[in-house]
């Protein structure tokens, strides 16, 4: 009998071992499918444009020999996927080429300014954490009583306010009229002057923050519900357990794991909230940085920065699939 | 309505902009771009509900046109979304396998490239307009569509009454109209109304960021990134266009949850 289960045991773990394997596996290999497939489309976009790069560097009036100077420069005889390869190479090796118009090192520049909106997104993720998953469980256990419906609704009014407009009101409240935090800008010493430099981070925190507390407050809320009426709950609470001890034993690791994977799917909107932020409180990170290229239509800069960008948030939800397939067994198996 | 609190608000709240958009096109209390710096920032009064805007443009009435660019875009990415999304999810469905295999990895792909970022691209391209910024989002809400619409279809696929269908030697033409589409139906509505919601914030998100709807053309965005240079004179103009974008926002998400509860039985039983 026991050997039976002895061998069982074993079994379902090389099982479930090759399971995680295989389950990385795939994960990667649309980790680095996405990659490329997003890298190429954004190069193929900016190669559409009207003239080519050498034409939108020099202008209109520009004389030939000056054109084709350039074009050999940056490599624009070769045929484009060419280019591509020899971009995507660079890429892969931390070089994303020069910015065109200031001929700045741009994968330099990302790092430079990284260390604006690392912190911002980092103190975000944290906030949203620690404020969603109590909130979520309260309005849970409050469930159909009117403090949980109350809850909730701030939450569904959360989800549906704009994130710049939150920036905005937060200055106008704490900068504007008490004057405690600043307004916006970021120190020019940088992380030396560390306290000025958090000081300088929390309003755009907070606002970024605030939507994804509402989003996955929700989540956490309907996790809680689901742990609520689990058999196992019931035998928590039947040992002398109260409701809350009940759900802190079982209830906020189970919960934990579809906050975690919401968390994961929305890193994208935390990036691109960055972005918003970075405008509203004039901080000088990678969205501020983009939007500056954008318009003065620095190609080569914002080709390697949506590359980057987006290289780090397929990075990101491939690590948290991974860490899920980690804790829950179950997520392996789909598809 | 009792019973569907969600539905009712929603169906209001939608119902309220939406006649403020047709408002618009007929009347607005003053011309949205007339400028008058006589009365720049003026406080809200009779005369201007709203007050004015450092040009002296009338709040109210910039309100009212900003509701006109939000629905229109809001309804061309939910026409572009849905058309594209839905053909796209069952044709998935239907094909060979390796097609299906393919179909769910671009799709995969494309959902996981950030629209915002990408609607980014295409204003570097093109410039700015309402237009590039309507196609970015689209595409993004349709792959979400069409992702949901392919597993959907793939279930029915598997049904007993499609078995019964094909077994009548009925086309494939014919099971998705008979069998598919009136089973896809109720999730159909509510993705439409989810595509609004996301269309109106990230609307309003490129235009604040000046990458969506251009001057002079009014636009919610736009009026709060204009406000908010003024904030300290008078941070009240901020307020309006964001209540605006918020109520229009919370009407669509309202109106998808409302239609949710009322058309999926399985979560009728488990909430009563």
């Amino acid at each position: 009998m026991l050997e039976t289960h002895t061998r069982l045991r074993q079994l379902r773990k090389t099982d479930s071992l090759q399971n995680l394997i295989w389950y990385l596996a795939r994960r990667f290999t649309l980790f680095v499918g996405s990659l490329v497939a997003a890298s190429a489309l954004v190069f193929l976009l900016l190669r559409m444009l009207p003239g080519d790069l050498a034409q939108a560097k020099l202008g209109i009036e520009a004389s030939p020999e000056a054109l084709a100077q350039t074009r050999t420069e940056f490599g624009l005889n070769d045929s484009l996927i060419l280019q591509f390869v020899k971009w995507l190479g660079n890429a892969l090796s931390g070089d994303l080429g020069v910015s065109m118009l200031t001929g700045a090192n741009i994968a330099q520049e990302i790092v430079n300014k990284a260390t604006v909106t690392l912190p911002l997104i980092g103190l975000a993720s944290v906030l949203a954490l620690v404020f969603a998953i109590p909130l979520g469980m309260y309005s849970a256990l409050n469930f159909r009583r009117r403090k949980g419906i109350g809850i909730a609704a701030i939450s569904q009014l959360g989800i549906a306010i704009p994130t710049f407009w939150v920036g905005v009101i937060l200055v106008t409240i704490f900068s504007v009229k008490f004057q405690i935090l600043p307004s916006g800008g970021f120190p020019d010493a940088g992380w030396s002057s560390w306290s000025g430099c958090l000081e300088s981070l929390v309003l755009p925190a907070i606002t970024l923050a605030l939507g994804q507390i509402a989003m996955l407050m929700r989540f956490a809320r309907s996790a809680t519900i689901e742990v609520l009426q689990q058999d196992y709950f019931r035998t928590a609470r039947s040992t002398g357990l109260t409701r809350g001890q009940a759900l802190r034993v079982h209830g906020v690791r189970n919960s934990l794991v579809p906050v975690v994977s919401v968390l994961g799917m929305q890193i994208a909107t935390l990036i691109v909230g960055a972005i918003i932020v970075e405008h509203v409180f004039a901080l000088p990170g990678i969205g501020q940085m983009l939007l500056q290229d954008v318009s003065i239509r620095d190609y080569t800069k914002v080709q390697g920065t949506v590359a980057a960008t987006t290289a780090a948030v397929f990075f990101v939800s491939f690590l948290i699939d991974a860490l899920l397939g980690f804790l829950n067994p179950k997520s392996r198996a789909s598809q | 309505m009792n019973r569907n609190r969600n539905l009712f608000f929603g169906i209001c709240l939608v119902a309220f902009s939406s006649t403020m958009a047709l408002l618009s096109v007929l009347w607005t209390p003053y011309d949205p771009l007339e400028i008058n710096p006589d009365i720049s920032l003026a406080k809200p009064s009779w005369s201007h509900l709203l007050g004015t805007d450092v040009l002296g443009r009338d709040v109210f009435s910039n309100l009212l046109a900003g509701s006109r660019t939000t629905l229109i875009t809001a309804f061309l990415v939910v026409m572009i979304t849905m058309s594209l999304g839905v053909t796209t999810g069952i044709g998935a469905a239907l094909s060979p396998r390796w097609f299906n295999r393919t179909a769910i990895y671009s799709i995969d792909i494309v959902l996981a490239l950030p629209a915002v970022l990408f609607a980014i691209v295409l204003a570097a391209i093109r410039g700015p307009s309402t237009f590039t910024a309507v196609i970015a989002i689209s595409i993004a809400t349709a792959a979400a569509v069409a992702q949901v619409t392919r597993r959907e279809v793939n279930v029915l696929l598997n049904s007993d009454y499609v078995l019964a269908a094909r077994a009548c030697n009925s086309n494939r033409l014919r099971i998705v109209r008979r069998h598919i589409l009136p089973n896809i139906r109720a999730s159909l509505f509510i993705q439409a109304s989810g595509a609004a919601s996301i269309a109106i914030l990230a609307e309003s998100t490129l235009s604040y960021l000046g990458l969506g709807t251009t001057p002079p053309a009014p636009s919610w965005g736009r009026m709060l990134a204009s406000s908010q240079q003024y904030l300290i004179i008078d941070p009240i103009v901020a307020l309006w266009p964001g209540l605006a974008i918020i109520f229009t926002v919370l009407g669509f998400n309202l109106l998808g949850d409302g239609l949710r509860e009322a058309l999926d039985p399985t979560l009728r039983k488990s909430k009563s």
